[in-house]
């Protein structure tokens, strides 16, 4: 299915290439280089390019095109699902997934890439498994690697891609057994000019980083499953358990990994934790603008609302901008027109301004577009469906784990259009 | 502090000895030489005996491989290493061999005899390794060898092995493509392979072999059903896939009837307003569907295979893959009936929140389904609205999708979304706005004159492309009904001056052309204007102007004769052949001469006919005639191996052919004494219970030798888990059609029970976990530091069917070393045979073993006297509860009641007991029944009844179990078996499991 890939950097380099089946020559990219000339922004590359031979079919993570070669009829969902589990692994083994991490462990990548797909079809793509067969490279690891000549490659081999819990190593071990659960929910929302909310929408994630010995079988029951609309799990989850129960049952995988995602019910109103009040006006024959928004909070159920940042794409008229900021500091810039203000933790007492004036090209007409206000802001300590785990129960072992849960809501996609 | 230094300078300097080949070779590569010396030194290093030299030298290849540099020079220095003992080394050999094999041919034949043995190896990950290197070395030579290969690894015992030879059946396909007939064969035989391991590779095989072979299908047909949901999730879009095709053929269109409904009148117009314009084929479709039914009078019944399909691949909605999803929403899309494709929206509406390729992908197949089915993504339109962040690709889908949902109700909060999208910055996406603009209003009527008004202000705006988009919008929209509007052509024939996209000029023209007759002083004018300006103009605009003239010549000839002449004059030098004949044609056609035929005598009807009103239509529109999801529909266009999706056929193909053979299944069952580890399956919950619970993989390597390694057996006690229990679940309100399906399952389950194969397998090193019950056979003191346990594994015994396969697990406590540990049978009672694991060599102080053995007890609970010998001999004896020495069997309600009917009297045995508040449920009652026996639950129609059936392991006799609950956890145990000690005892234990 997938012949070759290559990975492009942001400079339009080949820096990467593999090849599972006969070899395609890297002049293939020329078509993606075509496609990403003539698109402004290096996100409006269309995914699925088709070429006279081959289509190339993209994702960009991280500034890094990872281009696949295709040559005959795939389902297109899939080469990319594919493309962004590769992304995910390499961020797992490296931290991160740069040209620069990618380059230092070319080798790792190599027999990662080589365990990760067999003749073009997905072979290992579970993390624990790759582990089991690659040890992820570790500066301690480097350093013995040295010094014995001993390998990165796993000497076991890999029992767990034979199980039916592949997901899961055998033969864990941990001195100090923990599971940690993150309940992290996102706010979507477009906020028309007037204040008032047009859409807004609450995505949720569970995040687990779960390090117990043996073969735990878990179960976690929330106060209120019935604000989950809409659930995707990790194939970890006993589906029919949920179905009939709504308990999540499940025997969980060794280390980080999301254990589900959902979307809370429309019907439900969303409590929009921040309120914006702007006046941002470019008067005709003037050449210049006024610039003034204020923040504030609101329904936080009393929980302080951090890490804000704002940042709006001003017209392409606007020269610079001189504006006072009453806390935090903003920048902004004159290449890309994009001004963003860190404003850090909203105090409900002084709330926080950002005032000032923009100048304008000289005679240039008043723009016509105004701009969105793109926000992002958290919660700690607080899910704002409201939705509460009951309890954590682990099954199949005897010691007792430290349980631990978190709960943030953040912004997601929160524009404000003015 | 300076430790972390340290470790960086250590990781710098090992990195920096691995990354040298990196750093110097922008220096190298300019100069021959020294290429070619520092491959030298590669060479050297290779040939060193030093593994951590080769690795070395191995992991600078490897790099320079995937710079993409060439490395084949060193194929022979690098091909001696295939067999280093060194893992590390071996994989990145593997990793050049298959780069280069194909351009060294002769060299790479080298490497094959080290496969040839892997292939042999006892280890099973070993051969599945060895053939995926073989299978992946595209040397024409070898494909006698490979096909051998396959061949054999196709009936290998490790299933893990089988999938790696399906895996190696489309590389092989493409190497020689005439080995077809052989590879389906094998195609054929590892598509009736019963796990999960296999199913998406061997399908994915056949997908690229032999995807017009669906008769191979048939017979899998109902086992890929269940097992899809524990397939891996590759193997499930492949599967998703395939099935969608296959469905198409075999089943009929379940929306026959509900089109046939509509045609009735009944039809709610508005939720499936789309249909107007369905397509004749359809629409003689239904006419046939509707003679047929005239025909008949015979309402649609689902194929209960065909709703099998729905039901199991439903679940897989909730997967984190978004392919797995979107296989899910195209299969529900092709083959649902038209009430259930709802349940697809929310699904696809979430991977919406995905990354944008995603989105982008998703969109597409949102577009295409909300023109069939619109009512379907209504309730979610919020969810399109477009954010100012999203990249342009994604803000025309989303426009697509919001367009094709615009109706009566929602128009106006869609137009609202719309005017703000009008001031975004990116053009291309305020472009596409307006032409979205236009196919509302072209769409509903009421809304019509709103977004007239609206466009005609655009045409004062200050950006040009959007105005030349407004204006060739506004001229589609004029053409519906243009009297009412010759105030807005005059405006725009104002705009001709300003306007300089070719298009938008075109378009005026056009429009003034068409209704000059509306604006009589100012069309000359125009044409006036673009006289003069005539040789500076795109082709486009050429052609309209031609097209004015003549039209206004016709309609004007006293103002405009002269400067038709002039024009036509132009023209007739103009470079483009085009436009030079359209100056020729019209000519001919409207300034008379003697020459001129009959045809100028309805030059004004050919130029001033009534022209129908376009229709705007989305791109999207029939792309659904792609298979949804698949690269062709992305593309619009048949990409190579496209496997069309077929039309549903007017009369549905035998549905025999799915059936599985049963006749012959139950007495090779009765023969086979492969036991289900149904105590496992009880205790440990399933993974993903399936709604029937029959999908559970079944384990199936059988190994004649005890090689097969610990992790092997570990894995396969792993596999037994997952299955079900549900049955309780899906027993009460179950429709007719429903009953007939799982009856239907039944038969699958008995299917596969048939040709489970019997295995012996080593006690897994690492135990799921506590739950089979473990007996001391030998204390360590009294063994003089040798500790044996044993359990019975409720594992089938394949070398005598008659015999229970006991585990036994082995410590060495002592500090030293145990050899030759073996068995020794003495003093058995009558009747009673053994027969022994194989001897222990050796046994290591401090470590663990785990060996099977099988012992006929003749169906009696009398213990088995063994001896134990290493360099000691020990005495030991193993007696089994009576529980176990039965193994389970399946039985329909109908068979059960039967059954139960003649094994009545002294047969059956009753007690009474009072249930523990805490274990009245079904569950608790199950579970502890097949705790203390190994027998299979039977399906019962009434709910506080619960059956179990097994037959004894020696003698086959029927043991029936019956436990019906009453008021207040009063109930009743019924045991029928002919062995009457078997049943005394047998009752004796399930009560004491139930009341405990």
């Amino acid at each position: 299915m997938i012949h070759s890939l290559f990975l492009i950097n942001a400079s339009g380099d080949i820096f990467l290439e593999k090849h599972w089946k006969s070899v395609v020559s890297r002049s293939v990219c020329d078509y993606f280089f075509e496609a990403q000339e003539r698109a402004t922004e290096p996100e409006n590359v269309p995914p699925v390019i088709p070429t006279p031979h081959h289509y190339l079919i993209s994702v960009l993570r991280h500034r890094i095109y990872f281009v696949a070669v295709i040559q005959s009829e795939v389902p297109p969902l899939f080469v990319i699902e594919f493309l962004h589990r590769v992304v995910d692994t390499f961020q797992d083994y490296f931290g991160v997934c740069t040209e620069a991490a990618i380059k230092d462990n070319v080798v790792v990548v190599y027999e990662l890439l080589e365990e990760m797909l067999d003749n073009g079809f997905p072979l290992a793509t579970e993390s624990n498994i790759l582990k089991e067969l690659i040890k992820p490279p570790t500066i301690l690891r480097t350093m013995v690697n040295t010094i014995t000549g001993s390998t990165n490659v796993g000497e076991q081999l890999p029992t767990g891609q034979l199980s039916v819990v592949p997901w899961r190593r055998t033969g864990v071990k941990y001195t100090n057994n923990e599971a940690y659960f993150d309940v992290v929910e996102e706010i979507d929302a477009i906020i028309d000019k007037s204040g008032s909310t047009i859409t807004a929408e609450i995505q949720g994630v569970i995040d687990a980083c779960v390090k117990l010995t043996g073969m735990p079988d878990l179960t976690l029951s929330f106060m209120n499953p019935r604000l989950l609309d809409d659930v995707s799990f990790h194939p970890c989850v006993r589906f029919k358990r949920w179905e009939a129960e709504r308990i999540l049952s499940f025997i969980p995988p060794d280390g980080n990994f999301r254990l589900l995602s959902y979307h809370v019910s429309s019907q439900n109103l969303v409590a929009i934790p921040v309120y914006v009040k702007h006046n941002i006006t470019f008067r005709e024959g003037s050449s210049q603008g006024r610039f003034d928004l204020t923040l504030g909070p609101k329904q936080t159920m009393g929980k302080a609302v951090e890490s804000v940042l704002v940042s709006s794409q001003l017209p392409r008229g606007v020269l610079n901008a001189n504006l006072n900021p009453s806390q935090g500091a903003y920048t902004f810039d004159p290449v890309t027109k994009l001004l963003t203000w860190d404003v850090g933790k909203i105090n409900p007492q002084k709330l926080p301004n950002l005032k000032g004036t923009m100048n304008l090209q000289a005679g240039a007409s008043k723009p016509d577009e105004n701009p969105t206000i793109n926000i992002q802001f958290k919660i700690q300590q607080m899910a704002i469906s409201g939705l509460k785990v009951n309890r954590l129960d682990m099954y199949g072992e005897k010691y007792k784990p430290f349980k631990g849960i978190k709960y943030m809501t953040k912004a997601g996609k929160f524009q404000v259009r003015t | 502090m300076s430790a972390s230094s340290a470790f960086n300078e250590e990781k710098m300097g090992s990195s920096s000895v691995g990354e040298a080949e990196y750093a110097y070779d922008p220096v190298s590569g300019k100069i021959f030489s020294s290429d070619y010396n520092r491959h030298d030194d590669l060479k050297e290093m290779l040939d060193s005996n030093k593994d951590s030299l080769k690795l070395e030298a191995m992991k600078r290849i490897v790099a320079m491989i995937a710079r993409g540099k060439n490395a084949s020079d060193l194929f022979p220095a690098v091909v001696k290493n295939v067999a280093c003992k060194n893992i590390e080394v071996k994989k990145l050999v593997y990793v050049y061999l298959v780069r280069y094999a194909e351009e060294q041919q002769d060299l790479a034949l080298l490497s094959i005899s080290t496969f040839q043995r892997g292939l042999k190896d006892p280890n099973q990950l070993i051969r599945a390794s060895a053939l995926r290197v073989l299978s992946s070395i595209r040397v024409t030579i070898i494909v006698p060898i490979m096909m051998l290969a396959i061949k054999e690894a196709a009936s290998d015992m490790s299933p893990y092995v089988r999938k790696t030879a399906a895996h190696a059946i489309p590389k092989l396909y493409s190497l020689d493509p005439e080995q077809k007939d052989q590879l389906i064969e094998v195609i054929e035989k590892l598509l009736a392979d019963k796990t999960t391991l296999v199913a998406g590779s061997v399908v994915m095989a056949f997908e690229e072999v032999c995807p017009e072979r669906i008769d191979l299908i048939h017979k899998n047909y109902r086992k890929l059903c269940n097992l899809l949901i524990d397939v891996e999730e590759w193997g499930q879009v492949v599967i998703i896939n395939m099935l969608t095709r296959y469905a198409r053929t075999q089943f009929l269109n379940p929306n026959l009837n509900e089109s046939l409904l509509e045609d009735g009148g009944s039809g709610d117009k508005t939720f499936y307003g789309s249909d107007e314009d369905e397509d004749d084929d359809e629409k003689e479709n239904k006419e046939k569907a509707e003679a047929a039914a005239l025909a008949k009078r015979k309402p649609y019944v689902m194929d209960p295979d065909h709703r099998l399909l729905l039901r199991n691949t439903k679940p897989l909605l909730q997967s984190r893959n978004a392919a797995v999803v979107m296989a899910v929403a195209q299969l529900y899309f092709h083959l649902a009936p038209k009430a259930e494709v709802g349940v697809i929206a929310k699904a696809l509406v979430r991977l919406l929140r995905s990354h944008s390729e995603v989105q982008f992908v998703v969109l597409q197949n949102v577009a295409t389904m909300t023109i069939r089915r619109r009512g379907m993504f209504e309730p979610y339109l919020k969810s399109f609205y477009i954010r100012s962040t999203d990249p342009t690709l994604i803000k025309i889908l989303k426009l697509e999708v919001l367009t094709n949902l615009a109706n009566e109700t929602n128009i106006s909060t869609i137009l609202r979304e719309f005017q703000t999208y009008i001031k975004s910055m990116d053009k291309d996406f305020v472009a596409a706005t307006i032409q979205a603009i236009g196919r509302c209003a072209t769409n509903i009527g009421e809304v019509r004159d709103t977004c007239l008004n609206g466009l005609v202000q655009l045409l004062s705006n200050r950006d040009e492309l959007v105005v030349a988009e407004s204006v060739v919008v506004i001229k589609k929209l004029l053409q519906m009904q243009p009297e009412k509007h010759s105030d807005i052509i005059k405006h725009m024939a104002k705009l001709t001056d300003n306007i300089q996209v070719p298009m938008a000029r075109a378009s005026i023209l056009w429009l003034i052309g068409e209704y000059c007759e509306h604006v009589p002083k100012i069309a000359p004018d125009v044409l006036r204007k673009m006289a003069k300006s005539f040789t500076y103009e795109e082709d486009i605009v050429k052609l309209q102007i031609l097209n004015l003239a003549a039209k206004l010549y016709l309609t004007n000839s006293k103002q405009t004769k002269l400067l038709t002449q002039y024009v036509l004059n132009l023209a007739k030098y103009d470079q483009n052949y085009d436009i030079r004949d359209r100056a020729r044609f019209i000519r001919q056609l409207i300034v008379p001469t003697e020459k001129s035929g009959a045809l100028s005598k309805y030059a004004k009807k050919l130029f001033l006919a009534l022209k129908p009103a376009p229709v705007l239509e989305s791109p999207f529109k029939d792309r659904d005639h792609f298979q949804l999801g698949s690269l062709s529909h992305l593309l619009n266009a048949k990409a190579g191996g496209y496997q069309e999706l077929p039309d549903w056929p007017e009369a549905a193909p035998d549905p025999s052919v799915r059936n599985v053979e049963v006749k012959e299944s139950v007495p090779e069952w009765t023969k086979c004494s492969s036991r289900e580890k149904r105590k496992e399956k009880k205790v440990e919950k399933p993974f993903y219970s399936d709604s029937e619970g029959e999908s559970g993989p079944t384990e199936s390597a059988d190994s004649e030798t005890n090689s097969a390694s610990a992790s092997d057996s570990a894995s396969d006690s792993e596999q037994s888990r997952s299955s079900s229990e549900s049955e309780e679940s899906d027993e009460g309100s179950e429709s007719e059609e429903e009953k007939e399906n799982k009856n239907k399952k039944k038969v699958v389950k008995k299917a596969v029970k048939e040709s489970e194969r019997c295995r012996i397998s080593l006690l897994p090193t690492i135990t799921p976990s506590g739950t089979l019950k473990s007996y001391e056979l030998l204390h360590r003191i009294t063994g003089e530091g040798l500790s044996v346990e044993y359990c019975f594994g409720r594992q089938p015994f394949s070398p005598d069917a008659n015999m229970v396969a006991v585990q036994l697990q082995f410590t060495n406590n002592s500090t030293s070393e145990t050899k030759n540990l073996h068995m020794k049978d003495v003093k058995l009672q009558s009747g009673m045979r053994v027969k022994e694991f194989p001897e222990i060599e050796l046994l290591p102080a401090g470590d663990t073993a785990s060996a099977v053995m099988g012992i006929d007890f003749c169906d009696s609970t009398q213990a088995a006297n063994l001896q134990l010998t290493s360099t000691r001999k020990f005495f030991v004896s193993i007696q089994p509860p009576v529980g176990e020495l039965m193994r389970p069997v399946f039985l329909t309600e109908n068979e059960f009641k039967r059954e139960q009917g003649q094994l009545m009297g002294m047969n059956e045995l009753t007690e009474k007991l009072i249930l523990d508040a805490k274990y009245r449920n079904e569950h608790a009652i199950v579970q502890r029944v097949t705790t203390a026996a190994h027998l299979s639950r039977v399906p019962c129609g009434s709910d506080n009844e619960c059956r179990f059936a097994g037959r004894t392991v020696t003698s086959g006799s029927l043991v029936l179990v019956t436990v019906a609950t009453g008021e207040e956890g009063v109930a009743q145990l019924t045991v029928n078996c002919e062995k009457m000690v078997i049943g005394t005892m047998l009752v004796k234990d399930i009560l004491l499991a139930l009341t405990q």
